[in-house]
């Protein structure tokens, strides 16, 4: 538990120490023009990136992303060409896999975690994978330097949260509300909620994501969260007008939040 | 067939199924645990039927999701729900089918756990839901195994049972699970989780399922709606992977011929689910000469005789000897 922060949970420490806060941005891999996507985000002043590995039933997300993971598998994108495009993109800021834990499962545990490593790929997200599961790959991901980002859900007890905040790595992924992703009109009461709560249990970095939909409301949780993870309203550019859209909208998330 | 076969007649259920045996148990426990809101799955709609109706008689608020594809072919059974109080949503991801239902269903859910309560209709999904559902279905084999031991003064020499997610199939092993019978579970070939399957995690269950070298989910295709599921419960998984239990699968053509015979044979219509197990007894009666074998009739067939109308033809009625023309071109 003492060893060294990895390259993700540095970064954000890093910003939060200088007073800022982090953003995160989300897009899905091999959805059109994505490695360009992870590009512009990065030059727009994203400080970590998520980049999801399209599965065939992705139960967390909503219609929006969704439809991305459908698109992207249609165009044939497969979890090995996602990584290996990872590993050739140098754009200065650790990246976090996200997917769901079959894909890793098929994959193969050790293996997943050792591509990553040999890819550059700082961390995973798994969300379907809960604390009681976590044993097996986590400790794959350790042995392999890989910081495993657990979330923390609103209905979670403060016991629970406690567990949660000392098994993850890199950040605690604090889910905004009760939900599937996707933009809300308003930011739910349970996204501040969520961030105060873990804020009283760690000292890991607490990121709060699902249902940040805009500069707004990241600028209104990170009052308290010491970041935000922006997901749909990134997807939902990057389907509608590409790359560019995509480094412009992290702008101006950046901006609300410096 | 030169065998003994026993059906146990869960298709003379209230609602046409063993699904209320799990329905009722669960939506009391939603009520007792202060939820005003039931949320199912379903593929052929009789899960959905069933959790509609005990959401009626509860006065619990419903909403079903059904595949686009399967609300098609159970428009009946959309139409019971709908009478029944319930809203029915069309997933339309996907497969469209019983998977898809599933995913929307698990979506909603977490949206709204704190009112509603997921009422999960096979034995699948995250713990403790595939020991509760099977818990729920046991009295199938428990009543089964009581009425075997006065019809035949032992237990029977097989137990079938058509296994989707696997619920009518474990509620029935359950019951001689401790026993010498030979327990068989038939898929349809095109959802033969453990006939083609490898072992995965999906909808928060490791078990068999049937998946692309990456990982990714492959859809499920059977006549039935109610097995058209790429996986199967653990429990299944399990009792395959000790070797307590086999599992066999048989095709859409041979359902429909063994649709026909009980039809005919036994005027008994049963759903095209069980119709699986009978097409494996009937392919498999050469080996089971002389035997007992107890069949799950886990529904009765009204559902299905529109789809079938549309398959046989128009007096397939009377094609003669119990065999369809099994000429998938004409399927509707
Ligand atoms: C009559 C009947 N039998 C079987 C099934 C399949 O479910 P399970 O495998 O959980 O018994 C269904 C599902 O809709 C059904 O309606």
């Amino acid at each position: 538990m003492s060893t060294e922060p990895g390259a993700l949970e540095a970064a954000l420490r890093a910003r939060r120490s200088q007073g800022g806060k982090a953003l995160v941005p989300y897009l899905t891999g091999g959805l059109g023009d994505w490695q360009a996507g992870l590009a512009a985000a990065a030059d727009a002043g994203a400080d970590a990136i998520e980049v999801g590995i399209p599965f065939s039933d992705p139960v967390i997300d909503g219609p929006v992303i969704q439809e991305a993971n459908d698109r992207a598998l249609a165009d044939g994108i497969t979890p090995l060409a996602v990584l290996d495009a990872l590993g050739r993109l140098d754009i200065g800021v650790p990246l976090a896999v996200m997917t769901y834990y079959n894909i890793v499962f098929r994959f193969g545990l050790e293996r997943f975690a050792s591509v990553l490593a040999e890819r550059g790929v700082a961390a995973a997200i798994l969300p379907d994978l809960p604390l009681e599961e976590t044993g097996p790959w986590a400790e794959a991901a350790d042995a392999a330097g890989v910081e495993t980002v657990l979330l923390a859900a609103p209905t979670a007890s403060d016991e629970r949260l406690g567990r949660i905040c000392a098994r993850t790595r890199g950040f605690v992924y604090g889910v905004g509300l009760l939900g599937v992703t996707g933009v809300r009109e308003e930011l739910a009461s349970s996204a501040v909620v969520m961030a105060g709560r873990l804020k009283q249990v760690t000292d890991v970095p607490v990121l709060v994501g699902v249902g940040v939909g805009t500069p707004e409301q990241a600028e209104e949780v990170c009052r308290v969260a010491d970041g935000a993870v922006v997901g749909t309203a990134m997807v939902r550019r990057m389907m509608d007008e590409g790359p560019a859209a995509v480094g412009e909208l992290v702008g101006r998330f950046r901006r609300a939040l410096d | 067939m030169g065998l003994r076969l026993l059906l146990k007649r869960e298709d003379l259920n209230h609602t046409g199924s063993h699904k209320i045996n799990n329905v009722l148990g669960q939506a009391l426990l939603a009520v007792r645990m202060g939820k005003t809101r039931l949320v199912a799955e379903t593929g052929a709609g009789q899960h959905g039927v069933a959790t509609a109706t005990a959401a009626a008689l509860l006065g619990l608020e419903c909403v079903v999701y059904m595949g686009e594809v399967d609300m098609e072919r159970q428009a009946l059974n959309v139409f019971r729900m709908q009478l029944l109080g319930a809203e029915v949503r069309s997933a339309v991801s996907g497969s469209r089918t019983l998977k898809d239902a599933i995913n929307e269903a698990m979506r909603d859910w977490v949206a709204t756990v704190e009112s509603s309560h997921y009422c999960l209709g096979s034995v699948m999904g995250p713990h403790p839901y595939p020991w509760m559902v099977r818990e729920l279905h046991r009295v199938i084999g428990d009543e089964a195994r009581e009425q075997c031991r006065q019809l035949l003064g032992s237990d029977p020499d097989v137990v079938t049972a058509c296994v989707g997610g696997g619920s009518n199939a474990i509620g029935i092993f359950s019951g001689f699970v401790d026993g010498d019978a030979a327990l068989v579970g038939v898929e349809p070939a095109g959802g033969a989780a453990i006939g083609r399957g490898v072992p995965g995690v999906v909808h928060g269950s490791k078990s068999f399922l049937m998946q692309d070298e990456h990982g990714q989910v492959l859809e499920a295709e059977s006549i039935s709606a109610g097995l058209d599921y790429p996986g199967i419960g653990p429990e299944h998984s399990h009792l395959a992977a000790i070797g307590r239990a086999r599992y066999e699968s048989v095709t859409d053509d041979e359902v429909v011929a063994a649709f026909e015979l009980l039809s005919r044979t036994e005027g008994i219509i049963p759903a095209l689910e069980p119709a699986h197990a009978l097409a494996w007894v009937s392919r498999a009666r050469g080996e089971l000469a002389g035997q007992s074998v107890l069949l799950n009739l886990s529904g009765r067939g009204d559902k299905d005789v529109d789809q079938m109308m549309g398959r046989l033809a128009p007096d397939g009625g009377s094609s003669g000897g119990g065999s369809s023309n099994g000429d998938d071109g004409r399927s509707g």
